[in-house]
């Protein structure tokens, strides 16, 4: 019997900006329903693999599957599949909530008819719906990352991927996010990539991908990462050690 | 749990993505009342002074289209609009640096459609306000005693069009090499500056060509000289046919390069991302 395909496979990704090399040999599976947290430090290459992950910059080595097809024969298919939340602000400050909602659905092909229940939904998801009309410039922080989590999921993508999406936020708008992903992960069976340099977003469930310079240390679910690491209690002290013995 | 069904792309999707990204373009003209204040004022400040003042130091002789003497302010009203059209064109540039600084432009890129049609769509959203733009200010003009045939406001539709297409993809060759915002100012000054005054739109070339031979050359090989002519012919409801060739042949070549620019491929971007 086959293995169904992974959401995500990235084999043997390398890539270089001139003389550095920025991703070195990156190799890991997500499955459907799974919640994986790829844990780097800052200039670890983090959003380096997210930016070829969605095709802003091609790979020079290696490869990177999104539901068993390999991205470079069907790119289309593979973007419509993802929903992006990435590091930096993306919405457009001086239009409305659902202006910059309608545009992603523009984006995506999808007819007005089907976008504007798809925004209510996901707009009351999170908590948002009565600030559809306001300008995104009128929002706090917390607030216009839930609004680009409901962006990214207006789609309905069956992966998504989020790049040091609680950056600058307060504690109570990371565990907002965090528990809204982690839902929809069971709920909807979405297979999740979190980046983030925050180890204490990787619940015990999750599954871990442990990223240092360019390299994977360690990959697999929290107690398999913590047991790689030799005497390590936590997932932090495993962290520590991988990265440690790695400089 | 949610389907992983695969979306085609039927026509219907290009549409509404297209229409999306050129209602976008509407609303943030819409919305910075600056860009749409000055789009409007600067070719009125040059049409209410600048021509009032040089009227009666510049003497035009009977050059076609036109059919008899004209004013000064009819001679440059079509120069006037092939500028809206390139400032147009370089504010188009100038957001696509702003949204890829502030990372809006991402959100275009991870759209499932084929990049070269994200930014034709683009373009066309650039062309879609500069042709509002330019109906408005001939609107306007029509109070300075610019008034061509009924017929020359259908027909310089297309020429519109054209060279609104030709000058955007200009701006978007320029947003695909320009890496900071900061960086814009040298497009004034080396690029739009130079190709409004190397043209036809202020002067006949004839009369660059007693002064300065080179200068000649220079403008005739200006492709903002194409887009003024062009232009200018419609308006009086004729097509200068080898303006149109020209228009068309850069327009082709600009956007060649832009699409090259943002290929992630080959890519300018991937280059910046290293430099980031």
């Amino acid at each position: 019997m086959h293995e169904p395909a992974a959401a995500l496979e990235i084999d043997g990704l390398t890539h270089r900006f001139g003389a550095r090399k920025a991703l070195d040999g990156v190799g890991f599976r997500i499955q459907p329903g799974e919640f994986t947290v790829l844990l780097g430090q800052n200039g670890a290459g983090k959003t380096t693999l997210f930016a070829l992950i969605t095709r802003l910059y091609h790979a020079h080595q290696g490869g990177i599957a999104v539901f068993g097809q390999p991205f470079r024969d069907a790119p289309s298919a593979a973007l419509a599949r993802m929903g992006v939340v990435f590091q930096q602000p993306t919405l457009d400050l001086d239009l409305t909530v659902q202006q910059n909602l309608q545009y992603h659905a523009a984006l995506h092909g999808m007819a007005g008819c089907a976008a504007t229940p798809r925004i209510r939904d996901e707009l009351a998801r999170v908590n948002l719906l009565e600030r559809a009309g306001d300008r995104v410039r009128l929002l706090s922080g917390g607030q216009r990352r839930r609004v680009e989590l409901a962006r990214a999921l207006l789609h309905e993508p069956s992966l998504l991927l989020l790049d040091e999406p609680t950056a600058g936020l307060d504690m109570e708008s990371r565990g907002f996010l965090l528990n809204h992903v982690r839902r929809l992960c069971r709920e909807r069976g979405l297979a999740v990539l979190w980046a983030t340099h925050l180890i204490d977003e990787a619940g015990e469930d999750a599954h871990v991908v442990v990223l240092h310079k360019g390299r994977v240390l360690a990959t697999g679910p929290v107690p398999a990462v913590v047991a790689q690491a030799g005497d390590a209690k936590t997932l932090k002290d495993a962290f520590e050690h991988l990265t440690h013995a790695a400089n | 749990m949610l389907q992983t069904k695969l979306r085609p792309l039927p026509p219907t999707a290009y549409a509404r993505c297209m229409a999306g990204i050129i209602r976008r373009e509407g609303l943030r003209w819409v919305h910075q009342r600056g860009r749409f204040v000055s789009a409007l004022v600067r070719p009125l400040v040059w049409l209410a002074i600048f021509a009032a003042g040089f009227r009666f130091v510049l003497g035009v002789s009977i050059i076609p289209p036109y059919e008899t003497y004209i004013p000064y302010e009819v001679y440059i009203a079509p120069g006037l609009i092939a500028m809206i059209e390139l400032f147009n064109g370089m504010q188009s540039s100038l957001s696509m640096v702003y949204d890829r600084e502030m990372g809006s432009m991402k959100t275009l890129m991870v759209s499932p459609f084929p990049r070269w049609f994200l930014l034709l769509s683009k373009l066309l959203a650039g062309v879609a306000v500069a042709v509002v733009q330019s109906y408005i200010f001939l609107g306007i003009a029509w109070f300075w005693e610019i008034e061509p045939p009924v017929v020359g406001y259908v027909a310089v539709l297309p020429a519109l069009i054209l060279s609104g297409l030709m000058l955007g993809a200009l701006g978007l060759v320029m947003s695909s090499f320009i890496r900071q915002l900061e960086n814009f100012a040298g497009v004034m000054n080396f690029v739009i500056f130079p190709m409004f005054f190397a043209s036809s739109a202020l002067y006949p070339l004839w009369r660059v060509k007693e002064s300065s031979l080179f200068l000649w050359w220079v403008c005739q090989l200006n492709p903002f000289t194409s887009a003024t002519e062009l232009i200018r012919f419609a308006l009086y409801g004729r097509v200068d046919w080898g303006s149109a060739a020209v228009v068309i042949g850069c327009t082709a070549v600009f956007m060649a390069v832009a699409v090259a620019g943002y290929d992630p491929g080959r890519g300018l971007m991937a280059r910046k991302a290293g430099a980031e």
